[in-house]
């Protein structure tokens, strides 16, 4: 498998302050790795500095084969972020903000309505601008825009917040099909209950550096489906 | 880049339509700008024709600082200034967008305010392609300037008060040059508009190069 991310020893800074001391991470295609840590710890950071929004001062930092210390704008139309502020425009209309972002890439209309379906973003909910709905309908329309943009590789910081029920498990649903197609996807949370399930490893992040690493519920449920149950075992083919 | 200008000009100038910001802030501001003006010079109709090209042109200034300024609020939100740079749109294309979106709002503007030039002050054009001429030069100096500088102080938390500062100065040439090609206009005889059109036409030429150029590091520098 390809690798997407490539962090060794890496110092991001913002503005002139370190946002990220020292970070070793590696993320493969089709890999989930979600992030826990407190607030503060540097979640947003690794995720922005992946999206070449963050200089990185020293170590190594190679995203999808572009080494982020040399230019770090040439990753940033390949990569998918979704942070706490949607990038969205309050007057136009959801269909218009998705239709925005995809033509920006020059990828052809055509996506933007299957998208939009598929976050459950129809009649009405499609054509209202989008300053007058909800946190959570915003959000789904900046997920229908990554859906639409089909990044290889998707940076989801705190997805869940503002979402119901209903569109975590789309996320989750999202998340998994972005991965099985070959994209990488980090993510960022605050709720380990809902964001390791959906995980191939779990990493701890405190003080701005990695501190722990282990597999998550993906990888559990991958291990289980790809390796063959040996005879007689009571069933743990956990890696 | 030519394909980048026109999507974000067309979103820009979309946003415009719905907020309608300029419709009931920009225009009624100038317009209030040029009647205040026309008190403090007083009643005499002589004084008020011979003030009236720069008058026009200083609520014109004003009305830029207020247009770029708005242009720059569309995307004052961390999402929607993080959003255009990892949009995957040329810089230069952005720039050059925003710029034409600033350019229709103000040439639009710039009809009002001749309609008001003529109900307040009497004015009459003798050689409207002078007036025209100037007016489309001084238009696109006016926007790229602004949306260079406005770029510049973007993401600023003083940007509201820096960006009139910082731009005010640089625009003085266009309202200048710009007065000087309208008095020459509306005069009976339009001696030495050209020259003036000259200055306008560099002026706007080099902003133009300045913002295509500059745009990209000044956006990453906000």
């Amino acid at each position: 498998m390809a690798t997407v991310v490539e962090l060794r020893t890496a110092v991001a800074l913002a503005g002139r302050f370190p946002a990220l001391s020292g970070v070793d991470l590696s993320v493969e295609a089709g890999e989930v790795v979600v992030v826990l840590g407190p607030n503060g710890s540097g979640k947003t950071s690794l995720l922005r500095t992946c999206a070449g929004l963050l200089n990185v001062s020293s170590g190594t930092a190679v995203v999808l084969g572009c080494d982020l210390r040399e230019d770090r704008v040439a990753v940033r139309s390949r990569v998918g972020l979704l942070g706490h502020a949607a990038p969205l425009y309050d007057e136009l209309s959801a269909r218009e903000n998705v239709r925005f972002a995809t033509r920006a890439l020059g990828y052809p209309t055509d996506r933007v309505d299957p998208a939009l379906e598929r976050l459950g973003l129809v009649g009405r909910l499609r054509r209202t601008p989008v300053g007058r709905l909800s946190a959570g309908q915003r959000r789904r329309v900046a997920l229908a825009a990554l859906v639409a943009r089909s990044p290889e590789l998707w940076l989801l910081d705190e997805p869940h917040a503002g979402l119901d029920a209903a569109a975590r498990r789309l996320l989750g649903e999202l998340v998994e099909e972005a991965a099985t197609g070959g994209a990488a996807v980090l993510l960022s949370s605050h709720e380990p209950d809902l964001s390791v399930p959906m995980a191939d490893r779990v990493v701890s992040l405190a003080g701005g550096t990695i501190t722990s690493s282990s597999p998550g519920g993906r990888a559990t449920k991958l291990s289980v489906v790809d390796l063959p149950a040996p005879l007689g075992a009571g069933g743990s083919n956990v890696a | 880049m030519w394909r980048d200008a026109l999507l974000v000009a067309g979103k820009d100038l979309r946003i415009e339509a719905r907020s309608r910001v300029g419709l009931w802030q920009v225009v009624p501001f100038a317009l209030l700008a040029l009647v205040l003006f026309a008190f403090a010079l007083g009643p005499g109709p002589v004084a008020l024709r011979a003030a009236a090209p720069g008058l026009f042109w200083l609520a014109v200034l004003f009305s830029t600082v207020l247009a770029i300024q708005r242009s720059f609020a569309i995307e004052g939100g961390e999402g929607t200034r993080d959003g255009l740079r990892l949009s995957g749109l040329d810089p230069a294309g952005i720039f050059l967008g925003k710029a034409a979106a600033v350019a229709l709002q103000l040439l639009v503007l710039q009809l009002v305010l001749f309609a008001g030039v003529v109900l307040l002050f009497g004015a009459r054009l003798h050689t409207p392609w002078l007036a025209i001429t100037a007016s489309v030069l001084a238009t696109i100096g006016l926007s790229a300037a602004g949306v260079a500088y406005g770029a510049l102080s973007a993401g600023l938390r003083v940007r509201e008060t820096l960006l009139p500062l910082l731009v005010l100065p640089v625009l003085a040439p266009v309202l200048l040059a710009g007065s000087r090609a309208w008095a020459a206009a509306l005069a009976t005889s339009p001696a030495g508009g050209g020259q003036w059109l000259k200055i306008l036409g560099a002026f706007a030429a080099v902003y133009v190069v300045v913002g295509v150029v500059l745009y990209g590091p000044l956006q990453e520098a906000a």
